[in-house]
């Protein structure tokens, strides 16, 4: 059995195409990234998937169970983290988590094992409501309270947006840890440096699949030899690099620069590198 | 005269919280500076302070030359400001919101008009001039958000998270608009959770529980941190923060 399974989704509103003809499938167990822009459709298949909206045309089914037939047994059974934050505000942290153990027929302490370690960050403030809490506590409640029914499947849509490095490092072990725990995760993130932590990744852009695989066999289809060119001024060196015709493309990365070769020659200066995820999306979104 | 922020023992209380302690520095005519910290370290604070939106509890700033405490007013008229959270409005076309903001920055009406189709034109806008900004991909919204922001030609630009969400390669864009009005000679004051970004500017700072523990160019740090990428010494750095909390 598969965790997720989609078959050729599509999805419009008011005639401009969200998604078009999404097919994927998740293991289970699996940690799966969705990495893609704002705008480009993960929103919109994470609500597909948590049977929030119908799509127009295909099929979803998580745990076997269909989108459309089985809603209520994959409510039931799936945990969902919105981007936007969407706990009640003016119910304290305790409160939160209890009602929302209570929508689903369980107890804070049946299933206290699975959300000790984020709810304890929590815990000194339970009796603060939500509201007051800050972006990163608001986080760690909003995934105790997706993770309080121990769903089988956890669905997080762009958990880490607006999150500083740190902050996201800590939140990527979270997962790791709840992954461990045979939790099934789908995660959407625009950070390409996140992919790399998933057991597999769709590349995701205007409503489209650019490719799934994992982040180590994707960087390998990477079609061309990559040059990595150092320089202390990033206008200039651009300005440099573009004027010159065998320079096939030529895109900014920290204090360098990656370039592709229309011909590649012989004992060229230029320093090869390994592509990484954010090389092959820009190659493949042109 | 050369220095367009002159930050000094700057320091904002609520209650007993201290959310910026005693921060002091210069940024130059021009410069593309990072200001970067964690969640929390107060970041906000200090913007909405050098903005002339809240006063410092101590300490004092230069803003364009404009005293943050007295003269709010002036330094409004010689800012620019652009944030994820809040650009443009959606329910506007791309023209009516570029006069809209044009007019509370104090442009007149007839060069509101010729700037408009100019800037249009620089950004290869030309048709999208009656679209209703909500119909724009996010990475052009971000676009005319920064033009926007710099319309009126102020000393400074702040840019609190202008990438947030953007694709790889519309973010590269957005940087070459950067770097452009950095050349004309506006300032940029920019935040950004992307580390590679930090590169792009000509100094940074992180901020850590309200202080300023680095500042410096890019290279300085990384000789000075023996790291190899900004990224590993914000990590270095940010990971000690005893408040992770706005």
């Amino acid at each position: 059995m598969k965790a997720v399974r989609v078959n050729n989704i599509s999805k419009a509103y008011k005639g401009k195409l969200a998604l078009e003809d999404i097919s994927f499938e998740v293991e289970k167990g699996e940690l799966f990234g969705i990495i893609g822009p704002d705008g480009a459709g993960k929103t919109t298949l994470f609500r597909i998937m948590t049977t929030l909206i119908l799509a127009d045309e295909g099929e979803a089914k998580v745990d076997d169970y269909d989108v459309v037939k089985d809603y209520k047994l994959i409510r039931e059974r799936v945990g969902y983290m919105p981007g936007r934050f969407s706990l009640y505000q003016d119910l304290t942290v305790i409160e939160n988590l209890d009602f929302f153990a209570s929508l689903f027929n369980t107890t804070v302490e049946e299933n206290y094992d699975l959300i000790k370690d984020i709810y304890k960050q929590i815990e000194p403030f339970k009796d603060r409501r939500a509201g007051a809490l800050s972006g990163g506590m608001k986080q760690k409640l909003a995934l105790s309270c997706a993770l309080i029914h121990k769903p089988s499947v956890l669905f997080l849509d762009e958990p880490t947006t607006g999150v500083d490095p740190v902050s996201r490092k800590e939140f990527w072990h979270m997962l790791k840890n709840l992954q461990k725990q045979g939790i099934t995760i789908v995660v959407s993130t625009p950070y390409m440096d996140e992919a790399n932590l998933c057991n597999r990744i769709a590349l995701i852009n205007n409503g489209e699949f650019l490719d799934i695989d994992s982040p180590q066999n994707l960087i390998k289809k990477f079609p061309k030899k990559l040059y990595s060119v150092e320089g202390d001024n990033m206008p200039k060196l651009l300005k440099t690099l573009r004027a010159n015709d065998n320079i096939e493309t030529c895109f900014s990365f920290g204090d360098c620069c990656h370039i592709t070769l229309n011909n590649e020659t012989k004992d060229n200066d230029y320093k090869e590198i390994q592509p990484s995820i954010e090389d092959y999306f820009i190659r493949l979104s042109k | 005269m050369d220095e367009v922020i002159v930050v000094r023992n700057l320091t904002k209380r609520f209650g007993a919280f201290t959310a910026v302690d005693d921060i002091s520095f210069e940024v130059k005519k021009g410069e593309i500076f990072g200001f970067l910290g964690a969640n929390g370290a107060g970041k906000t604070t200090v913007i909405r302070m050098l903005c002339g939106l809240s006063k410092p509890s101590s300490g004092n700033a230069l803003v364009g030359g404009f005293d943050i405490r007295h003269q709010s007013e002036k330094i409004k008229a010689n800012i620019g400001y652009m944030s994820q959270r809040f650009s443009l409005y959606e329910d506007l076309k791309v023209w009516e919101n570029i006069k809209l903001f044009a007019g509370i920055y104090g442009m007149k009406k007839k060069d509101i008009a010729i700037k408009t189709d100019i800037l249009l034109e620089e950004l290869g806008f030309e048709s999208q001039k009656e679209t209703l900004v909500s119909a724009l991909p996010l990475g052009w919204k971000q676009k005319l958000a920064f033009s926007v922001a710099i319309f009126h030609n102020p000393k400074v630009v702040f840019l609190d998270e202008p990438t947030g969400g953007v694709d790889p390669v519309v973010r590269r864009q957005f940087w070459e608009l950067i770097y452009k009005t950095a050349e004309k000679g506006i300032t940029v004051f920019v935040t950004t959770h992307y580390m590679d970004e930090a590169e792009y500017c000509d100094r940074i700072s992180i901020m850590v529980d309200g202080r300023i523990e680095a500042l410096d160019t890019p290279r300085a740090l990384k000789e000075k941190f023996s790291s190899d990428s900004i990224d590993d010494i914000f990590y270095q750095l940010a990971r000690n923060a005893k408040r992770k909390e706005d």
